[in-house]
């Protein structure tokens, strides 16, 4: 078996001619080669004679045989979250996992004339708040907690929320910009005990910390593949059986994957999936203590530059370990992204690249608009090496201390 | 070697449109979101696919919303256009639409709406008297009408309906799922303000569609979130399906002539051994149709289990919709339409691509002269 790294992007240039470091994992991953082989048989129709890209919903041999790869594939998926295969809807990526968690649960609970509750926090997906923002036009109440510094919402400030009305907990698992491990583990059993859903989205979680929902009484829970080197457009949501998380179908017609969510399910894209999250189960132990190296080596270089802070937990072991996210005082954020071409990372989430605006994430840990917006959120993946990580320090350190020299804003 | 008869339900990727994909698949591309080099690399690639589904449709890129297929971009309709509006009045579907456009209107009757379904005529066409009173019975939202049945291949002339429904101040959903690539596909010309696709339908991958949808028509999203498409539909895009559906709309275009004639030589030989089989009903047989589509029912048989015969034999066709298979439940497509229960549980669906043969067609046929001489035999 190839070793994890083997996955590295074929760079692209810059106008220079040097190749740009990909450290934005955390925005998609590139395809694993061991996952597009295992699709190509249920996407590629050329030679297959035993016609695996039929319809998997068509009762014929060909459509039975695209509906075993989808099964095992479900069973992949089911596998590396320790759950059981028929508590996994497929679904076209995490924003759709999420819209279905969220909107799905509200309405399958909301009796009319009654009111409902929901709870999440300010520090969550785009998809998350916008599920709840249309929600609230609808007249459900929603309550979106404040993360502490470390960008963690405490359980405790989950619980004091609770009114006799909240029906939904929604979090994350890893902040997708700053990497925070949110306590969900500690939190699950005691919304359970008062009968309350619990929505995570482990997005940023699966395939880099331990999940286990045998032991783990979330009801539902979002991933996607193109996080975690399988392909975009395709993601799933965690259904438990028991005590049944039940939903209201968000898109209807035909009544694929137990009328929860229809339409012709892409059978590569899922067998994908499955792949992926297959080596990710057999991968992650060996790749995450990895990339948490690579990681504080990152660091290790870049806090030789003086105020420079890292945003999310300080303590390393409540980080994901993919993602470092640091503020650089003293910069204009334009500026220091202008002056990193050789060097793909990401100012907060791809999602909300096309707002321009400072991350919103980072604001509400309590940075200002001119320290959220000189931030970096670096995220490290199979094709990160030392080599490429001293290379975009290198490049950083260089940018900040240039900009800083040329900066009114810079005192030292 | 298996023939596979049942491409509406699914087609084969055209080889090219792999081509195309697998840099998108293999390649340095990152989130078209991002704003960094791979980012911009993949955000072309999906603005140049844009711009060749919206040749496909006749409709302008901006006008294109990418879904993940057919059912999301039916569902997006209908249910944003509910969304969107002011309080709940009424929709109107046409009782043959696919399940994705019927199930999704019927979802809203709990919310306040009035839904009814357009009755269809025996020959599967719209009964304009019936629709015109319809139409005039107080205030309106939307009306879906599909252009093409899917398991039928009837095709309704929806123009004529377009004017009526605008004059009620409505906007018309159109379904053309099964139309592109076979018969000329104009928005323009439609009249329609909402239009459908999937790729999977003309030989692209599944796992991607579009909504076509005209800039005055306000939907509520059914994704919310990341401000993509317009802000319209949240979600990472899909790249490489993204790119494979550009060159599998661009291929139906220029291929499209050639295509449907071959596909209707195919059903016409097709057609012609049915009727040397006694007994044997095509429905919908004299209503214009899509160049690729029979339904049929063989005298002695259910639909189901003539499916698994002809299985048996390597050849796959369809009981109906892939989307309701195993349902047990007759085609309500051809209930729609007024035909009896007992003769709609017969009916079976082949559907051809310009990639099946002559040679196959008879290979069929000569199957079911076999299975015909031994169910008239008992």
């Amino acid at each position: 078996m190839n070793s994890p790294a083997s996955v590295v992007l074929s760079p692209l240039p810059d106008d220079a001619g040097n190749a740009i470091i990909y450290l934005d994992y955390a925005a998609t991953t590139p395809l694993d080669p061991r996952v597009l082989e295992a699709m190509l048989p249920y996407l590629q129709g050329a030679d297959d004679p035993a016609l695996r890209w039929a319809n998997p919903a068509s009762t014929h041999g060909p459509g039975l045989r695209a509906r075993e790869g989808v099964e095992r594939a479900r069973a992949q998926v089911a596998a590396l979250i320790g759950a059981e295969p028929r508590e996994i809807i497929w679904t076209s990526g995490a924003t759709e996992s999420n819209n279905l968690a969220i909107k799905g649960a509200i309405e399958f609970n909301r009796a009319p004339g009654r009111p409902i509750h929901i709870i999440t926090s300010r520090a969550e997906h785009k998809c998350v708040l916008d599920s709840c923002r249309y929600l609230e036009t609808q007249g459900v109440a929603v309550t979106y907690l404040k993360p502490g510094a470390d960008g963690r919402v405490m359980p405790q400030q989950v619980l004091d929320a609770i009114t006799p009305d909240t029906a939904l907990v929604s979090l994350m698992w890893v902040n997708n910009e700053i990497g925070a491990v949110q306590a969900v583990t500690e939190l699950a059993p005691r919304l359970r005990e008062r009968g309350i859903q619990f929505h995570v989205d482990a997005v940023q979680a699966a395939g880099k910390l331990a999940i286990n929902l045998q032991d783990t009484p979330i009801d539902l829970l979002s991933v996607s593949a193109h996080k975690l080197y399988g392909p975009k457009g395709v993601g799933a949501l965690f259904v438990r059986r028991w005590p049944r998380a039940r939903l209201a179908p968000q898109m209807h017609g035909g009544g694929h994957e137990q009328g929860m969510r229809s339409g012709t399910l892409a059978t590569h894209q899922i067998v994908g999936m499955g792949a992926a999250f297959a080596l990710a189960a057999r991968e992650w132990t060996i790749e995450m203590p990895r990339l948490t190296a690579l990681r504080e080596r990152l660091w290790d270089r870049l806090r030789g530059l003086p105020e420079v802070l890292r945003n999310g937990p300080q303590d390393p072991s409540a980080c994901a370990p993919h993602i470092l996210n640091i503020s650089f005082a003293g910069v204009d954020g334009e500026s220091l992204r202008a002056a990193l071409p050789s060097l793909a990372v990401s100012s907060g989430s791809a999602c909300s690249s096309a707002t321009a605006e400072p991350s919103y994430v980072l604001r509400a840990l309590g940075r200002g608009d001119a320290l959220a917006d000189a931030s970096l959120r670096f995220s490290l993946g199979r094709g990160s090496d030392a080599d490429t990580i001293d290379c975009a320090a290198g490049q950083v350190v260089d940018s900040v201390q240039r900009l800083r020299e040329l900066s009114p804003l810079w005192t030292p | 070697m298996a023939i596979y008869f049942d491409n509406n339900s699914t087609t084969r990727l055209d080889p090219r449109v792999f081509e195309a994909m697998q840099p998108y698949l293999q390649g340095p591309y990152g989130n078209p979101s991002s704003l960094h080099r791979y980012g911009r690399a993949a955000r072309d690639a999906v603005e140049a696919a844009r711009a060749q589904v919206a040749v496909l449709a006749g409709a302008q890129a901006a006008e294109v919303i990418w879904t993940s297929g057919g059912t999301e971009a039916d569902n997006f309709a209908v249910k944003g256009a509910a969304a969107s509006a002011a309080k709940p009045t009424r929709m109107l579907y046409g009782a043959t639409e696919h399940a994705a456009v019927l199930e999704s209107v019927q979802s809203l009757r709990g919310q306040g709406w009035a839904v009814d379904a357009i009755v269809m005529r025996q020959d599967g066409l719209i009964d304009a008297e019936g629709f015109a009173a319809q139409l005039a019975q107080g205030p309106l939202r939307l009306v879906a009408l599909m252009r093409a049945n899917n398991e039928t291949g009837v095709i309704q002339d929806l123009a004529r309906v377009a004017d009526a429904i605008h004059a009620q101040d409505a906007w018309l959903l159109v379904d053309a799922v099964q139309t592109a690539g076979k018969i000329p596909l104009d928005f323009v010309a439609l009249n329609a303000d909402l239009l459908s696709l999937s790729a999977h339908k003309l030989h692209g991958p599944r796992g991607i569609g579009a909504l076509i949808k005209r800039a005055e028509v306000e939907l509520t999203p059914l994704h919310h979130g990341g401000g993509q498409e317009q802000g319209l539909r949240g979600g990472t895009e899909n790249v490489a399906a993204i790119v494979g559906f550009g060159v599998a709309a661009e291929l139906a275009v220029q291929g499209r002539g050639t295509r449907a004639a071959q596909m209707l030589t195919l059903r016409r030989r097709f057609e012609a051994g049915l009727h040397a089989l006694s007994g044997t009903r095509i429905f919908a047989e004299a209503t214009p149709r899509l160049p690729n589509t029979v339904q049929f029912a063989l005298p002695g048989y259910v639909g189901e289990a003539l499916l698994m015969a002809l299985d048996l034999k390597g050849i796959a066709v369809s009981s109906g919709s892939a989307c309701h298979s195993g349902s047990g439940e007759p085609s309500h497509v051809l209930l729609g339409m007024g035909v009896a229960r007992d003769v709609a549980f017969g009916a079976i669906r082949v559907s051809f691509s310009a990639e099946n043969t002559e040679a196959e067609v008879d290979r069929v046929l000569a199957v079911l002269t076999v299975l015909h001489a031994e169910a008239m035999a008992v």
